[in-house]
């Protein structure tokens, strides 16, 4: 019967080609949401922290120094140069601009890039270079 | 000029659809975010240029004006972008319109307690004495 068939579904991941642009979307929701669950609570915390004096700050650093620590402060400090840089990609295409394949591809791209490269650039400088 | 008629595809979307308030949800959403480029900015540049990081040099910093206002305004606009791109986030992928306004609700909350207890902390930083 006509009416029992299936409804065709839209489109979803599994069907499209992998490209950059596909990653940085999905990049840009994973890091706003690791920035707005993980980082809001960090900072929170690290407020809390500094206004409750220098017991509960040696609490907060002992943590942040651990390894698992470290690893959500890279993770974070990744997350939120990509979704930064994604942010001004989104903004840009939202006046209309940026669309053409080419020009997307590489600004996708660019945001990858500039996104490890100043976090890669933030730890180095805090690990070693710091004056 | 019937609003059909306005001169942008953003000037026919604002203020209508079934909910009449879309087009304000994704507006404010670019508008903080081109604050949080500047206050996300200024909050990486000044810890990385801060001598170090310890509770005694981070405490004197947040203190005076100049950062403890950008902060405040930092917290407020975080939290307010966190909360607008998580509700997209949610209404994605929640669609039960009862689980959808239970989960959205426990995300306001969130977000406003959220908020608040930073603030308090910035309050406490900002008024109490000095550690």
């Amino acid at each position: 019967m006509a009416a029992t068939r299936p409804r065709p579904l839209s489109p979803h991941l599994t069907i499209w080609r992998w490209g950059p642009h596909m990653i940085v979307s999905i990049l840009h929701r994973a890091t706003g949401i690791a920035l707005s669950l993980a980082g809001l609570a960090l900072l929170t915390w690290w407020l809390m922290a500094l206004a409750k004096g220098p017991d509960a700050y040696a609490t907060f650093e002992k943590a942040a120094h651990s390894p698992i620590g470290l690893i959500v402060l890279v993770g974070l400090t990744w997350s939120f140069f990509q979704h930064l840089l994604s942010g001004i990609r989104h903004l840009v295409m939202d006046s209309g601009a940026a669309f053409e394949l080419g020009v997307n591809k590489t600004f996708a791209i660019l945001t990858i890039v500039g996104s490890v490269l100043l976090t890669a650039l933030l730890w180095a400088w805090q690990m070693g270079a710091r004056p | 000029m019937s609003i059909g008629e306005s001169s942008t595809p953003l000037g026919k979307v604002r203020g209508l659809g079934s909910a009449r308030e879309g087009g304000e949800h994704w507006l404010t959403e670019r508008v903080t975010s081109i604050a949080l480029l500047l206050l996300g900015s200024w909050f990486i540049a000044s810890l990385l240029l801060l001598p170090q990081l310890d509770a005694r040099t981070l405490t004197e910093w947040l203190r005076a004006p100049s950062a403890m206002i950008p902060m405040a305004l930092l917290v407020i606009v975080a939290f307010k972008h966190a909360l607008d791109g998580m509700k997209v986030f949610i209404d994605d992928y929640v669609h039960e319109p009862g689980t959808n306004f239970v989960v959205n609700t426990l995300l306001l909350f969130l977000a406003v307690g959220g908020a608040a207890i930073a603030l308090y902390a910035l309050a406490a930083l900002a008024f109490g004495a000095a550690v």
